[in-house]
């Protein structure tokens, strides 16, 4: 993916900005009602001010990271900054990316979130989404699929996430204070963190 | 949406540039920052830095002054400042006796500031942190997030405050603070929702006849949603829940905040703490001081808390001790 990362960002980016209202609403069910805010807010930031040729891809991970704690503020602004920072450190000094790249910086992403939020899967948080996406990557690309194969299977294990937060209550995050009313609701993280995924997709497929 | 402002954008760093103007004996800005500090700094003694998202005001910038807190920083609206904002205000107040950081129970606020306080301990700043988290309506339970911390909070400034004040080394100032914490409890409700400007809706809708029972402070729905009764009743309720804490006995001595949550008129406030008091003094519970008005708001809300702080020799001295700072001033 070469020096193409500042690009890749920018389709992430984008998307989320493109989702901000719809955060925002399944943030209102159960949260506070500016998941969608924040997030775009902080991708805006992202957008302007991370360096577009870099070729450094750790590097401009750990600006974007850098950017994200400062900007977004919140649960969200410390877990996908600390998500950012430790993918960084598996692609420092690299000017491409492989499949296994790709992977070692999604493990340690995922690990991180775990770590800062404090948290494991089954709470109604980004983990529903992220921790059967790293496994469905694995996974494929231990049988030998491409990058953009792993991308796809993370993808559709990361949609699965999401549908499964509907049917469990949330025990971490603001929506633990609705307990068993947060069910029925799609988490916001999680959905937040499948369009990320997504966007990854998209742009690794063009 | 109808509000009193030039631009959803602008709203932290103009309410902050209003709030200075309005107390320059009290308050500066910390340039650049979204955060205030003493005007007059606060050499030699433990600084105590508090803040958290915006629309809680006069939280927390309102309680920076003589005999409560040294810095406070203001987040987006309901978002907890970023670690970068909490750092620079940490270091900004800090007066060569270390910082003691005063955060409300949300994941967002704890991470934040957490990161905040490794930093500034990078930098060799001696940093300890009390966590509030006084909100009966959300069961605790170490296996969620736990209790919110909301109105209560204002009590740890004044007391933690005035020991600070008082030469009070940081672990004293942390053990007091801690003392008030396990002593306090708080409950609210709400009429109506409130409305984020970014957002331009209320966070949730009550029907003409429905209360909301067990509401935090930041438009999140609450516990149970309710018919409205009467303003007796409600306290009745509200206090009910919070001596099933067991905490507060006949004999027993508290403080009361009747807090507002910002759109609620003050005069039903009175009539809450009427019959609060009552009740309390029925029950045995002697009511030592009692604060009514809007203290920890959440925006446009309409609702109210009542928050007891329970009270011995050491913390009446605490909250009796003199305080100036814009939101709250004490002789």
């Amino acid at each position: 993916m070469c020096a193409r990362v500042y690009d890749c960002l920018k389709c992430i980016g984008e998307r989320i900005i493109e989702n901000r209202e719809f955060l925002t609403d399944l943030d209102r069910e159960i949260g506070d009602a500016d998941h969608g805010v924040n997030m775009a807010r902080g991708y805006a930031a992202v957008i302007e001010k991370v360096p577009r040729d870099n070729p450094d891809i750790g590097a401009v991970l750990k600006k974007t990271g850098m950017t994200l704690l400062s900007t977004v503020g919140g649960a969200s602004g410390p877990l996908y900054g600390t998500a950012y920072m430790e993918a960084a450190k598996a692609l420092a000094g690299k000017e491409s990316l492989t499949k296994e790249d790709f992977g070692k910086a999604l493990e340690l992403a995922v690990a991180g979130v775990g770590k800062r939020g404090k948290s494991v899967r089954g709470e109604k948080t980004m983990l529903d989404a992220l921790i059967p996406a790293l496994d469905a990557y694995n996974r494929k690309i231990a049988e030998g699929g491409s990058l953009a194969d792993g991308l796809d299977c993370a993808c559709a294990a990361a949609k699965e996430g999401v549908e499964h937060t509907k049917s469990i209550a949330a025990t971490k995050g603001r929506a633990s204070y609705l307990g068993e009313r947060s069910i029925g609701h799609q988490d916001p993280g999680a959905t937040s963190a499948m369009i990320t995924l997504e966007a990854i997709r998209d742009f690794i497929r063009e | 949406m109808k509000k009193l402002i030039n631009g959803t954008d602008s709203i932290v760093d103009e309410m902050l540039e209003g709030m200075v103007r309005a107390y320059p004996r009290h308050i500066r800005r910390l340039e650049g920052f979204d955060a205030v500090v003493r005007a007059n700094g606060s050499r030699g003694k433990v600084a105590l830095v508090s803040g958290g998202g915006s629309g809680h005001e006069p939280a927390h910038g309102g309680y920076v002054g003589k005999g409560m807190l040294d810095g406070a920083i203001a987040g987006a609206v309901f978002t907890s400042p970023t670690p970068d904002q909490v750092y620079e205000a940490i270091k900004a107040a800090d007066g060569g006796k270390g910082v003691l950081l005063i955060i409300k129970n949300y994941t967002g606020d704890v991470m934040n500031f957490e990161m905040a306080a490794d930093m500034a301990r990078d930098e060799g700043i001696e940093v300890e942190q009390v966590i509030t988290a006084d909100d009966v309506a959300v069961e605790n339970s170490t296996w969620t997030t736990g209790r919110r911390g909301i109105a209560g909070t204002v009590f740890v400034h004044k007391i933690a405050g005035a020991c600070a004040e008082a030469g009070g080394d940081l672990a004293e100032v942390k053990r007091v603070a801690e003392k008030v914490i396990e002593n306090v409890r708080s409950m609210g409700m709400a009429l109506k929702a409130c409305t984020v400007p970014a957002m331009g809706k209320p966070g949730f809708d009550l029907a003409e006849n429905e209360v909301e029972i067990g509401i935090g402070i930041h438009g999140e729905p609450g516990v149970s949603r309710e018919r409205i009764t009467s303003a007796d009743a409600i306290v009745d309720k509200l206090l009910e829940k919070i001596l099933a804490e067991g905490i507060y006995n006949s004999g027993d001595e508290v403080a009361v905040i009747v807090n507002g949550m910002g759109g609620t008129p003050v005069m039903e406030l009175f009539i809450a703490n009427r019959h609060l008091n009552e009740a309390l003094r029925e029950k045995g519970i002697g009511v030592y001081r009692t604060l009514v008005g809007n203290y920890m708001t959440s925006l446009d809300m309409e609702g109210f808390s009542i928050t007891l702080l329970k009270l011995d020799e050491e913390l009446k001295a605490l909250l009796d001790a003199p305080c100036d700072t814009p939101a709250l001033v004490q002789a």
